[in-house]
């Protein structure tokens, strides 16, 4: 094959494929059981069976108590937006205290500066050096008055696993809830709502070969929560809109493919994700691992290329087939690099040449072995173009 | 965000890469911190540029605007040269996406300090000061351009 044909995608924390099994669960709902779930012909009760039968397995897969704390929305950031506004509003109407990490995804970042401006206080709290939460930290800032502290599980950039049962437990010592965005870790690493004590959490479809338009959110039953979105009345009263029943149902077989194999599949993608860490640092001066440090996702491989652009690097493997992402400025139209690698101390001059591997199902160490070929030329080549590179890093070891 | 194919030409051939070892002019701008440097290095036969090359570390449009405005700038007398604007540099390329505008185009103001470097070392008056706008210390490289400033809508 032609090297220019070739394509090889290591953005799986971005998006992923719909996995063909998971497409034929929903094509029956796409196509010939197309029936409202609400509504009371057969059809209409076969799209309900389904949704409900989803609803079940999906909830016995997370170890959740009840079917009915799962509710299905529109994608992750629509699971974020309601945990946060709905539980805190509902909670704690007059106002009060919040808690998020600095790194969190833009989803929870947004909803949290909208409570600032209905006056509820929120911490933002600084992720260590490693890129994981301290509960310690947690812990001192948690105050009388916390309404809901939400940290997410597994960090979409870095990878990087916060320990959410002990900053579940330190919550709740204080009487505050909590809401962990799950949507990157879900199906990856072991995720039970019960051992990890959370009290909400949000999943993402299109993280796990599942359908784009298509998220949940776990509510454990009795928590506050005061809906987004209003109308009919659909999923208990807390999501009204006509329910995406393909989508669920491939949600629901998206999650049992993940589980079924998570341990092989963990320790595959983990070796190819060692694989792209050395492969990169060992073959490229002025190159690390943003970070080493445990636990981590199994499946993101975050790097600093020294003294290179992040987009430029971006565009050049583009060209070679291979699809990444960076968090630079430029990659976002943001202007300001990404806030996570700011978050834990990495340069604004470092972050702008970081670089995201993810890697999924179908990445195969043909893959590896092709981007560890061609990634290297790319760096050479630009940071001869630098007018700073020799300046800043040419004397300096690797 | 999308770039044209012009830009994407000049990102992945750019034109007249590296230094003039015997420059008349050199001009360096920009920040690390911000993502962006550029160097460009100029000879002058006649008060004309006979040569001109650059480095850059930035983006693919940082990378591309200075690939063009080398392109633009060799043959033109100094004045010319320091007349270039972004938005003729922008308009060369096919567009430039509208986030990309105000802090990506540093090559028109490497050019003016290369311009201005080599007056100066001959003893005459900078033409280009005051016109550059990453040394003025208002200069913000994340602001919003007029929207009529590009071609491409952003996103």
């Amino acid at each position: 094959m032609d090297a220019t044909d070739r394509r090889v995608y290591l953005d799986y924390a971005a998006t992923t494929p719909i996995d063909e099994r998971v497409l034929e669960s929903m094509m029956p709902f796409l196509t010939t059981a197309y029936g409202n779930a609400n509504s009371l012909y057969s059809t209409g009760r076969e799209a309900y069976s389904a949704l409900e039968d989803a609803r079940e397995r999906i909830a016995k897969l997370i170890g959740a108590d009840h079917p009915n704390e799962i509710q299905f929305t529109g994608c992750g950031t629509e699971s974020d937006n309601a945990a946060l506004l709905g539980i805190v509003s509902r909670k704690s109407p007059q106002g009060g205290h919040v808690i998020v990490s600095s790194f969190e995804h833009h989803a929870i970042l947004e909803p949290a500066h909208a409570l600032e401006k209905r006056g509820y206080e929120v911490t933002y709290l600084a992720p260590r050096k490693s890129g994981h939460i301290a509960v310690e930290d947690v812990e001192a800032a948690l105050r009388d008055d916390t309404v809901l502290v939400s940290i997410m599980h597994g960090n979409n950039e870095i990878g990087t696993v916060q320990p959410i049962a002990e900053i579940a437990r330190v919550a709740h010592a204080r009487g505050a809830l909590m809401h962990t965005d799950a949507a990157q870790t879900l199906g990856k690493i072991p995720f039970d709502v019960n051992e990890l004590g959370i009290d909400a959490a949000t999943f993402s479809g299109h993280k796990i070969y599942a359908a784009k338009g298509i998220g949940a959110l776990y509510l454990r039953r009795g928590t506050p929560f005061e809906p987004l979105l209003r109308g009919g009345g659909q999923e208990f009263k807390k999501r009204s809109g006509t329910q995406n029943v393909p989508g669920a149902v491939g949600l629901a077989r998206a999650l049992e493919l993940m589980v079924e194999d998570h341990e092989e599949e963990s320790l595959r993608l983990s070796t190819l994700r060692d694989k792209v860490i050395e492969g990169v640092t060992s073959r490229l001066e002025n190159t690390v691992a943003t970070t080493l440090t445990e636990p981590r996702l199994p499946n993101i491989a975050s790097l600093l290329i020294k003294g290179v652009e992040g987009e430029a690097m971006l565009l050049q493997l583009d060209a070679k087939g291979i699809a990444v992402s960076t968090g630079s400025a430029c990659s976002s139209g943001s202007l300001e690099p990404s806030h996570v690698l700011l978050s834990i101390g990495v340069p604004p001059e470092i972050a702008h040449g970081s670089l995201r591997i993810s890697l999924g199902r179908f990445t195969t160490e043909e893959d590896i072995d092709y981007f560890l070929e061609v990634f290297p030329p790319i760096v050479e080549r630009l940071r001869s173009m630098s007018p700073v590179y020799e300046k800043m890093f040419g004397s300096s070891a690797k | 965000m999308l770039y044209s194919d012009k830009v994407m030409d000049h990102f992945n051939n750019p034109r007249n890469v590296g230094v003039i070892d015997d420059a008349d002019g050199v001009g360096e701008v920009g920040n690390p911190v911000c993502g962006d440097m550029m160097k460009i290095t100029i000879k002058v036969d006649d008060d004309r540029i006979s040569d001109v090359k650059f480095q850059t570390l930035g983006c693919g449009a940082a990378i591309a605007t200075s690939s063009i405005v080398t392109e633009m700038a060799r043959g033109m007398s100094l004045e010319e040269a320091v007349g270039i604007t972004k938005r003729e540099v922008a308009d060369e390329l096919g567009g430039l996406p509208p986030a990309k505008m105000h802090c990506s185009v540093l090559a028109t103001d490497g050019l003016k300090k290369a311009v201005d470097d080599f007056l100066v070392s001959h003893g005459r008056e900078p033409i280009a000061v005051g016109t550059i706008s990453h040394d003025d210390p208002d200069f913000d490289p994340h602001a919003e351009e007029p929207e009529d400033a590009c071609d491409i809508e952003a996103e």
